[in-house]
């Protein structure tokens, strides 16, 4: 709220500049602003860039830097005998002077009450000497913004360079996206193999991380064989990939090349719902319906299905998958062009025909760059399976029972559990990793098999 | 068809093998008509499937008792009670009284039973009545209170109301005290205010999701805070000002691959870098804004380069011509033409976001959440996060309410679309 504030007061002043640098810049042209370098506006935002810019870096700064400080500051007030602890108890005292200070949790030791008191009035002093002096800092620069106004400067030409400063800055934001999630997939995972071998991990075929939490135990090692993982999700995603890649492409190939624009119009945008709806709401149908009626028609024929079975999962995640398929495969079926067809019919084809031998072959690496993205889809997918299939790790080829994927196992691993540094959450990172690199490299390969095998025609 | 022999004598075969040739014609025309009617049969039985067993959460079924606010049980001072004391009082001692009253035979063990009729949080309706009305204190008045689910499930048929049928959570005897409510007109579905009301319960008839919602609009709020300015600031460098050199290759690069990642991997980068490394809250709608915001970028950035590529040269040169500077022709001419096509991929984006669930449960948003969030730092639950919490409750009054939670959640989603579609419609512009 504080912050808020601080936030308001600031952009108050700010458009303060604005309107002074406005006014003093025609003031110097005596009303006149055809003498001016720039147009009145732009000496405005001049000083008010001036004004505002230095003073939210400060504030900025603050904000990233306030947690050390506080910490160091509230850690070397605490008494003498709770500073000798190990370091684990003491980060743990300092959550909870955090806690206490923060949200009025009662202190269980008086020190720690006293060290929260300290915290708070220290963030306070902190707070308000950082206030004063954004503030203050923020009057200055426009007081020297303000007086290099004159006709001459050109204040366009300042404002659109830092604009394009802030251009180029945001345009990176998406190098620092990608650096974030390899660093901190990378930085986690070579933790969890610290714990356990990346042989183990990749080919081993036990897993089973819950043993792992009591350390004190037997056989607490844990088994973080990751294969069953990948056997669970190459099954429910081949499933998923048998259902969605023939609906998908006849659709597709109904819908481009035989149906009324009329009746495309209305079904197109209805197979698009198809991939608008929310994963968890697929993840709650194949759980409540789709599963449920799979195992009651096995138990008719007088087979056993598991009521997480791989089959229920991967059905509901191929009707997920279909528009991506369809949509993908109806751009590159209408990028052939209409001339190889009325060659095709010239000799004599008919339009199936047309379609299977001349059509399809010639959209064919758009279409297969298109399953591959749809698998990689597929094998991301984590809310169906979570809710649909199996925790147990099976390693089996039989859609009928239950398996578990790497997504699931991912959500299982971090959902609920605090500590951070088992291997048993370490491990979840482990699996990211993998996660990552193969969705990458099938969305790589799918991107290369496009460009270099993409027929040009024209 | 070497000579002109064979080609009379083959013309019978050439009409037989025209004729196979065209039924497999119709043969494939009729299967890429099975597939559209196919995958559209499972899109129809997945709406059918959340209706019909969502529609009736939003009535509950209610239950007509006369309470007497007596003095003695709720334990107020009967003559002039404290605000404080009217606000803490024994409002549950009132309601097993007034149900005491309606069936005086029961007696012993069975009236915990009977107590279960009605709902645990039917006591707070008649707090709010009594301090509004201090003066109902010591009279009877005929109140309608909210049933239990158990009950709730059996009078929407939803379980059997015959005892023993799977399901079926009443005894017989409670089975017998609502068909005689029944009979008395003492049982009543009304509109379902609780469920757009409050935030998260245990208990299916007192669960709401107004904290859901609240929740939702936080983090969209923050998602579209930060998405925008960068989308909009990234598609202005990449389309108008970037080079044609190796960096601005890195970064196409870069946003189409994000594009592909698994939205989980997002909500590990929340988790680690978020929470473990900047020590934000954990469960806040802020965080879940700020990843969700990583998750719509690549979408946003996309739609806004297509939109400004539709903008013909023929306007920036105009511009450029008459003296107005590259910023100016982008600020001036290139955004308020592409703005629509910007806007249009911004709700698309912010519709996505809105039903990701799976990066949200990463950085701790599966909490179970009672408070209405106040602020974006308040710990809170999300629609799509709502819906598999409940989806994960055993009882079978959850169900409903996880189906009527998706159709809320469906109802946000077609309006964004909606949106998006009208302002395409108004708005698009061919050159």
């Amino acid at each position: 709220m504080q912050l808020l504030t601080l936030m308001v007061v600031l952009l108050l002043l700010t458009a303060f500049g604005y309107r002074l640098g406005r006014s003093r810049a025609l003031a110097t042209a005596d009303g006149n602003p055809r003498l001016l370098h720039s147009l009145p506006s732009y000496h405005g935002y001049y000083v008010a860039l001036w004004c505002g810019l230095p003073a939210l870096v400060l504030i900025a700064a603050w904000l990233v830097l306030e947690p050390t400080i506080l910490h160091w500051l509230v850690m070397s007030s605490l008494p003498a005998d709770l500073q000798g602890m190990a370091d684990e108890r003491l980060a743990l005292v300092y959550n909870e002077v955090r806690n206490v200070a923060r949200y009025g949790h009662t202190p269980s030791i008086p020190a720690v009450g006293e060290a929260a008191l300290h915290y708070n009035s220290m963030r306070h002093t902190m707070f308000i000497s950082v206030a004063v002096a954004a503030l203050a800092l923020a009057v200055a620069a426009l007081a020297y913004a303000h007086r290099r106004i004159h006709t001459d400067m050109r204040a366009r030409n300042r404002v659109e360079a830092t604009v394009k400063v802030f251009l180029v800055l945001a345009s990176t934001v998406a190098i620092f996206t990608t650096v974030g999630i390899v660093l901190s997939l990378l930085f986690e995972s070579l933790l969890f193999f610290r714990h356990v071998s990346l042989i183990d991990f990749l080919f081993g075929t036990q897993w089973s991380p819950q043993i792992a939490m009591r350390a004190d135990q037997v056989g607490s090692s844990g088994a973080f064989g990751a294969v069953p993982l990948f056997a669970g999700t190459l099954l429910i995603s081949g499933i998923a990939m048998l259902v969605a890649v023939p609906l998908g492409l006849l659709s597709a190939i109904y819908m481009s090349e035989y149906a009324a624009p009329k009746f495309r119009s209305v079904v197109k945008p209805l197979l698009e719902v198809l991939a608008g709806i929310p994963t968890v709401v697929y993840g709650f149908f194949a759980a409540l319906t789709v599963a449920p009626f799979i195992r009651d028609v096995g138990a008719s024929v007088g087979l056993s299905v598991a009521s997480e079975s791989a089959l229920a999962a991967g059905l509901v995640m191929g009707i997920m998958i279909i528009p991506f398929v369809s949509s993908l495969s109806d751009d590159v079926i209408n990028a052939v062009p209409q001339s190889l067809r009325e060659g095709a019919f010239g000799l004599g084809a008919t339009k199936s025909e047309t379609i299977r031998q001349v059509v399809i072959p010639a959209a064919l690496p758009g279409v297969i760059g298109g399953v591959l993205l749809a698998a990689s889809r597929a094998i991301g997918e984590t809310m169906i399976v979570v809710m649909a299939a199996g925790l147990a790790a099976n390693l089996t080829a039989n859609p009928l029972e239950a398996v578990t994927t790497v997504t699931t196992q991912i959500v299982t691993l971090l959902v609920g559990d605090q500590e951070f540094d088992s291997p048993k959450t370490l491990a979840a990172f482990a699996l990211g990793l993998v996660l990552f690199t193969v969705t990458l490299a099938l969305n790589v390969v799918a991107l290369h098999i496009v460009n270099k095998y993409r027929e040009k025609y024209d | 068809m070497e000579n002109a022999a064979t080609v009379v004598a083959s013309s019978d075969a050439v009409a037989k093998r025209l004729k196979k040739r065209y039924a497999a014609e119709r043969r494939f025309k009729a299967l890429g008509f099975g597939a559209i009617a196919l995958a559209l049969g499972f899109l129809a039985i997945l709406l059918v499937t959340i209706l019909s067993n969502g529609l009736t959460a939003f009535v509950q079924t209610h239950v007509r008792l006369d309470v007497t606010f007596d003095a003695e049980t709720l334990g107020v001072d009967p003559v002039k009670p404290s605000s404080d004391a009217l606000a803490s009082a024994n409002y549950g001692g009132v309601i097993k009284n007034a149900l005491g009253k309606a069936f005086p035979d029961v007696s012993g063990g069975q009236r915990r039973q009977l107590y279960k009729l009605v709902s645990t949080g039917a006591d707070l309706p008649l707090r709010d009545m009594l301090m509004a009305n201090p003066g109902l204190l010591g009279t009877t008045t005929s109140v309608w209170l909210t049933a239990g689910a158990d009950v709730d499930m059996a009078m929407k048929g939803h379980v059997g109301r015959e005892p023993g049928v799977e399901g079926n959570r009443l005894t017989d005897a409670q089975l017998g005290w609502l068909a005689d409510l029944e009979k008395r007109g003492a049982v009543s579905k009304k509109f379902n205010t609780t469920l757009f009301t409050t935030g998260d319960s245990r208990e299916p008839e007192q669960a709401g999701l107004w904290g859901a919602v609240v929740g939702s609009f936080f983090s969209l709020s923050i998602t579209l805070l930060v998405c925008f300015p960068l989308g909009v600031a990234t598609s202005v460098y990449l389309e108008e000002f970037a080079p044609k050199n190796k960096w601005t290759d890195l970064i196409e690069v870069n946003i189409n691959n994000l594009a592909a990642v698994p939205s989980v991997v997002f909500g590990l980068l929340g988790l680690a870098i978020f929470l473990n490394f900047f020590g934000m809250p954990r469960s806040a709608p802020l965080v879940g804004g700020l990843v969700l915001a990583l998750i719509s970028l690549p979408t946003i950035i996309i739609a806004g380069r297509a939109a400004m590529k539709a903008v013909p040269p023929s306007i920036r040169e105009a511009a450029l011509g008459l003296g107005a500077s590259k910023l100016q022709m982008v600020t001036d001419h290139v955004l308020p033409l592409s703005m629509p096509g910007i806007l249009t991929g911004t709700i698309l984006g912010m519709a996505h976001a809105l039903g990701e669930t799976a990066p949200l449960l990463m950085i701790g948003m599966v909490a179970f959440i009672v408070d209405i969030p106040a602020s974006p730092m308040d710990p809170s639950a999300v629609l799509p996060v709502q819906v598999y919490l409940w989806a994960d409750s055993p009882e079978r009054a959850f169900v409903e309410r996880t189906s009527a939670a998706i159709m809320v959640l469906l109802f946000f989603l077609a309006m964004m679309n909606l949106a998006a579609i009208m302002l395409r419609k108004k708005f698009e512009r061919r050159w």
